[in-house]
């Protein structure tokens, strides 16, 4: 059968019979087992559950908003009875004796989850190259990463293994790969989405949001994981009523100097072009002092990796210290070094104060504008080996990654095309805090005026 | 350039709880060199009189309501199924002198 690439697709497919829940979990598992071990996207195949919960569902009134959904979950977030690994060897044995919040909730509304996607240990990275059980190739390229942390959360939709899948960006983690895949993804307001039961990075930049080949699959997979819950309490429940029939986006011109392939600037320039045809009107905008955002990052990050990665001590689960990969340790280093007596003030209070700048100009820029366009990295995917010496220049892939993160505010990943080397192009929207609804519809302009069909790569 | 230098790479490690091998020292150093380096690039910002931001909520002091539908709570066997215990207990690494690790 031809895999359906949307929910509207699939429920049709279920609703008229036309397969049944058994045969699509049969026919994503004959595609995972036929490329998985090649393309390392899964660490764990949950076959018998799958099969399990498809039985239900095609037994079920076809009711639930995601029924019959195959969807998958970056290695990060807790599933009973299943392994957990954050792609470490230090969690190499870990089975969660719970599920993470946005789990139950997706099971709950008719997922079927048919495994575990692999990632870069503990979230560390941009590329998968730091996953302790090998690296993800991008299926649209096997030389090219596809993009971390959430590497199998990318290609894990781009080989057509999964309809949905999870992720955690808390610098771009989400974004990039689905940029690297052909794929649209949200990374939402920071607090929108419960956090329990996913492995913590950095506490105070991590946000959970799924990838999906449809800016309405997004927003339906946003709608069901987001909102209240007791175990989380930085969970906010807004939304900004934006009633706007016309748009006003902001191009700040630091994200399109410098480092910018030029074919992503020109690929970002016809985007434009797209929009303002949709009668869009954009403004040149500046933020000054987004520059820094990288730096920032690099202070903050790691003083909270260094924090939240002390509760490894092998005594109540996981391995000993010694099992940390070389980038965790790298992290962890940097942090106490920031947070270490003599240099707290000079490197991480220094860090806080000009993330409070950063959020003021973007707060305040979003007095004018609707939205903000950005790129979503530098450069199309890279070619695997290409900076992992380099740790520094790996960072920098997370440039225009950083100013949400940092400001807590949405973004959505949109896909606008391919590189002369036949590698996914793409470009991201952010809007204020809790305003979600602005990139949905702004997505779905895009999609209507150019006519977006799903692709997947084979 | 900001170099740290071997003693502190060390200092930090131990502040950390991780053991390097020689190995591993030799290559973090220019590699942390390099990225405190450049996150340096801070000390030419201005920040007098910015309050710094350590999340972006807006959120103080989140109650709730205190219920017994909290949902589960773990039993001692799932809390312990992913270490080997003791009797019942997690079994941790001797702390005094002169005691065996039993």
């Amino acid at each position: 059968m031809n895999l359906p690439l949307t929910i509207k697709e699939t429920q049709e497919g279920l609703k008229s019979k036309k397969f049944s829940a058994v045969e699509l979990v049969d026919t994503y598992l004959e595609k995972i087992k036929k490329y998985n071990d090649e393309y390392k996207i899964f660490l764990t195949i949950n076959e018998e559950g799958a099969y399990k919960k498809a039985k239900e569902i095609d037994n079920s009134d076809f009711t639930l908003p995601l029924f019959g959904v195959v969807g998958s979950y970056k290695d990060i977030f807790l599933t009973k009875g299943i392994r957990t690994t954050a792609g470490s060897k230090i969690l190499e044995n870990f089975i969660p004796p719970y599920s993470a919040t946005i789990v139950k909730k997706l099971e709950n509304a008719g997922v079927i989850s048919i495994g575990k996607l692999n990632c870069d240990a503990f979230a560390h990275g941009s590329s998968g190259e730091n996953s302790d059980f090998g690296t993800t190739l991008n299926p649209w390229n096997k030389e090219y990463t596809a993009g971390g942390s959430s590497s199998g959360s990318g290609a894990a939709l781009s080989s057509g293994m999964s309809l949905i899948s999870i992720g955690t960006d808390t610098c771009g983690s989400i974004r990039l790969p689905a940029n690297y895949g052909y794929l649209f993804s949200l990374k939402p307001t920071y607090g929108a989405v419960s956090r329990y039961g996913v492995i913590a990075m950095a506490s105070s930049l991590d946000t959970v949001g799924p990838l999906a080949h449809t800016v309405s699959d997004v927003e339906t997979v946003f709608n069901v994981i987001k909102g209240k819950d007791y175990l989380d309490a930085t969970v906010t429940e807004k939304s900004i009523n934006n009633k706007n029939s016309k748009f006003k986006i902001g191009i700040p011109k630091e994200f399109f100097v410098g480092g910018l392939s030029k074919e992503i600037e020109k690929n970002i320039g016809e985007v434009i072009k797209i929009y303002k045809n949709e009668n869009v009107e954009f403004i040149d905008v500046s933020l000054p002092s987004t520059k820094y955002g990288i730096s920032v990052y690099y202070i903050i990050q790691p003083a909270e990796v260094s924090s939240n990665l002390s509760r490894f001590d092998g005594i109540r689960y996981g391995g000993l210290r010694d099992s940390f990969g070389e980038e965790a340790k790298r992290r962890i280093m940097l942090g106490s070094y920031v947070l270490s007596a003599g240099f707290y003030d000079a490197y991480y209070e220094k860090a806080m104060k000009v993330r409070t700048i950063i959020k003021n100009e973007v707060d305040s820029i979003f007095t004018k504008v609707d939205a903000l366009i950005a790129p979503v990295a530098p450069t199309p995917a890279f070619k695997l080996g290409e900076k992992t010496n380099d740790p520094l220049s790996m960072y920098l892939t997370d440039i225009y990654a950083a100013t949400a993160n940092l400001s807590g505010i949405p973004a959505i990943a949109i896909p606008s095309g391919f590189s002369d080397k036949k590698l996914p192009l793409g470009f991201q929207l952010m809007a204020p805090r809790f305003g979600e609804d602005i990139l949905f519809k702004l997505g779905k302009i895009f999609e209507l005026a150019t006519d977006y069909k799903p692709k997947v790569a084979f | 350039m900001t170099r740290l230098t071997k003693k502190e790479v060390l200092h930090v490690a131990e502040l950390s709880n991780l053991k390097l091998s020689e190995g591993e020292v030799k290559k973090f150093l220019p590699q942390l060199s390099k990225i405190i380096e450049y996150v340096s690039q801070l000390s030419k910002v201005n920040t007098k009189e910015i309050k710094p931001t350590s999340q972006t909520t807006g959120l103080t002091n989140v109650y709730r309501e205190n219920s017994n539908e909290l949902g589960e709570t773990l039993t001692q066997e799932e809390v312990l199924s992913n270490t080997d215990g003791y009797n019942g207990f997690f079994k941790v690494p001797a702390i005094l002198e002169g005691r065996t690790n039993k």
